[in-house]
């Protein structure tokens, strides 16, 4: 640090820390996300186990499921083609998004407890790349366990007439929508920082949001109070799109409202997210 | 108490103001059934020249850290200004941390990545090139003796290891001011010293200016150029330790009395004897302070003798920042009842 000798003057500079000032505000926001991003990825990689563990429920679900109502198809008005299994796949997909990243704010709070977060809140970190490496992690960690149930769906014997591009949509659908519960979840964990408030949360909202969307059932089969409610369940939105994709004729217009939906919707968390950053400031 | 002869002999590098805080307010809401907001910063000023070493000496929820938070634009302030090498904390957050190095109390680092992997993220976040960052790293990791340890993952750190990253950490991007937050608490006798060695380098060779909070009055007094005394959010006393300790003349003289003793009646005859002064009554434990306390010691115990007063215990000592901590706040030390500072931040 031989360089840092300001003279004893008026005005009092950092000379040491201009050449480390940023050329502007977007490079620095990508690659604050990149390197945030990496650290996120690395430790998913030391631990790849948690994603095979968190795959146990849903192939539970899809085998089970899969196996015990697969006469359910024959229900008049059920409308579906091929096998329960293959009808199940979205709606196992979508629900598996929203569980996983329903837990994130145990995550956050460990970072807080930690005093990660704070380490961070103190140094150039871009707030918003801070969020932007949580999305990518659950992105990529989503997309992983989206591929292996499709594949263990295929290898049940569920087709999927949508092909390749139905997939990517499915996929696409999981990561909006677990980025939705994943961002409040989050949010929740910064604002009130207590385990069992997260864990309450999840509870009481994890069954009710599955059966209130057409994971297990269609729509048309449900009650019209229930229907209603569904229409407004972002989960429902990811399934509808996930199942309309994978079908052999898809009305893109519709998967195209479902997804754009859940985009805006979580674009709105993820930003109702950052902005916690602000009111976790004021209680530390 | 030893003599603080390695830092008062390091001549200050630099002139100039690094840390201006001015009647720093903090007060936080408590959740709870007697829900009464708990002032943790009630008007603290202070002033800190470039390149020495400030502590702030106070017990835990003395509102060290809470300082330490609104310097380092982690929180604000109810009411207060302040101001790093002249910037505006509350105005330009931004600019203050590219100046500023943080340890804070808890550790910070990642768990699940490894030393080297901790610093370098560090370093990028700073924006320092690659291969800067790895070189920093490297020299980093050698200085705080973890080369050995530079890719096994943080998690298989002992305490001194990851206190000794922290503090790595925050010196990855060379900041000109470094806050130290209790950097030596929890460690091993072997360990403290070695991190006061390094910490008296940082300021020495490397000319950083130092803020440390500490609550041990040892640390205080071997690393501190100036010390602030911190008390119910406030400065109490502030100067350099033997400035602090000058203004006490004399001895210390300890009594302590057995349980059911007549302490009253021990204050009254202390209070009449000619070389004794400053008396101070802390349970059954008397304080005094003599010109020459070896010499008034037979004293003492003669007069309380005669009136019937036993004394367990009597201890003579120079000043210490111990004394001087009593002499401003009115209570000793040691009976400062230790609440958690983090449970009310």
């Amino acid at each position: 640090m031989t360089a840092t000798t300001p003279a004893t003057g008026t005005t009092p500079t950092a000379p040491a820390l201009d050449r480390y000032r940023p050329e502007n505000q977007l490079s620095t926001t990508l690659r604050h996300t990149w390197y945030l991003t990496g650290r996120k990825l690395h430790a998913v990689l030391r631990q790849p186990a948690f994603i095979a563990v968190g795959l146990v429920q849903p192939v539970i679900w899809l085998f089970l499921f899969g196996q015990l109502f697969r006469r359910v198809i024959d229900i008049p008005g059920f409308g579906a083609h091929g096998s329960y299994l293959a009808y199940l796949i979205p709606g196992i997909v979508a629900m598996n998004a929203m569980n996983g990243n329903m837990w994130a704010g145990m995550n956050a709070m460990e970072e807080i407890d930690r005093g990660t977060l704070n380490r961070f809140l103190v140094s150039p970190a871009r707030r918003v790349a801070l969020m932007n490496a949580n999305v990518a992690e659950q992105a990529v960690t989503t997309t992983i366990q989206t591929i292996i149930i499709l594949c263990l769906g295929l290898a049940g014997g569920a087709r999927y007439p949508g092909g390749v591009l139905g997939a990517v949509i499915v996929g696409v659908a999981s990561i909006l929508v677990g980025n939705v519960f994943g961002a409040l979840s989050n949010t929740v964990g910064m604002l009130v920082r207590q385990r069992e408030a997260i864990i309450g949360i999840n509870v009481f909202f994890m069954l009710p949001l599955t059966f209130l969307s057409s994971a297990f059932l269609p729509a048309t089969l449900m009650p019209g109070w229930m229907q209603g409610i569904a229409r407004c369940n972002p989960l429902n939105w990811a399934v509808q799109a996930g199942r309309d994709a994978l079908a052999t004729s898809t009305d893109w217009a519709a998967v195209g409202l479902r997804l754009g939906g859940l985009l805006a919707l979580a674009v709105v968390c993820v930003t109702i997210s950052v902005a916690t950053f602000r009111s976790y400031q004021k209680s530390v | 108490m030893p003599s603080p002869s390695v830092t008062t002999t390091r001549p200050p590098t630099r002139t100039g103001v690094a840390i201006a805080a001015e009647g720093l307010v903090k007060t936080y809401a408590t959740h709870g059934r007697k829900a009464q907001p708990v002032r943790a910063l009630d008007g603290l000023t202070i002033t800190v020249g470039r390149g020495i070493i400030f502590g702030l000496l106070g017990p835990n929820g003395a509102g060290k850290s809470t300082t330490i938070k609104i310097l380092t634009t982690l929180a604000r302030p109810d009411a207060g200004t302040a101001q790093i090498e002249g910037v505006d904390v509350l105005k330009r957050p931004d600019r203050v941390r590219r100046m500023i190095g943080v340890v804070a109390q808890r550790s910070g680092s990642d768990p699940m990545a490894t030393g080297r992997e901790n610093l370098i993220l560090q370093g990028h976040l700073f924006g320092m090139s690659g291969p800067e960052v790895r070189a920093r790293a490297d020299e980093l990791l050698a200085r705080f003796d973890l080369a050995g340890a530079a890719n096994r993952l943080v998690k298989t750190y002992s305490g001194g290891m990851q206190r000794r990253l922290d503090v790595a950490l925050g010196l990855v991007h060379r900041p000109e001011i470094l806050f130290l937050d209790e950097p030596t608490t929890g460690l091993d006798p072997e360990a403290r010293t070695a991190m006061w060695q390094e910490i008296n380098r940082l300021a020495g060779d490397d000319g950083m200016t130092v803020l440390l909070t500490t609550h041990y009055m040892e640390e205080a007094d071997r690393l501190a150029d100036r010390l602030a005394i911190v008390d119910h959010g406030t400065v109490v006393a502030e100067g350099s330790p033997d400035e602090l300790k000058g203004d006490l003349r004399g001895d210390a003289v300890h009594l302590e009395l057995p349980p059911g003793a007549d302490v009253a009646r021990a204050t009254s005859v202390l209070e009449n004897l000619a070389h004794v002064r400053d008396l101070r009554v802390t349970g059954r434990a008397l304080s005094a302070r003599s010109d020459d306390g070896a010499s008034a010691v037979p004293g003492i115990l003669a007069a309380l003798e005669r009136t019937g007063v036993p004394v367990t215990a009597v201890t003579v000592a120079r000043p210490s920042l111990d004394d001087v901590y009593l002499r401003h706040t009115g209570h000793r030390y040691a009976s400062e009842p230790t609440e958690n500072e983090e449970s009310q931040s």
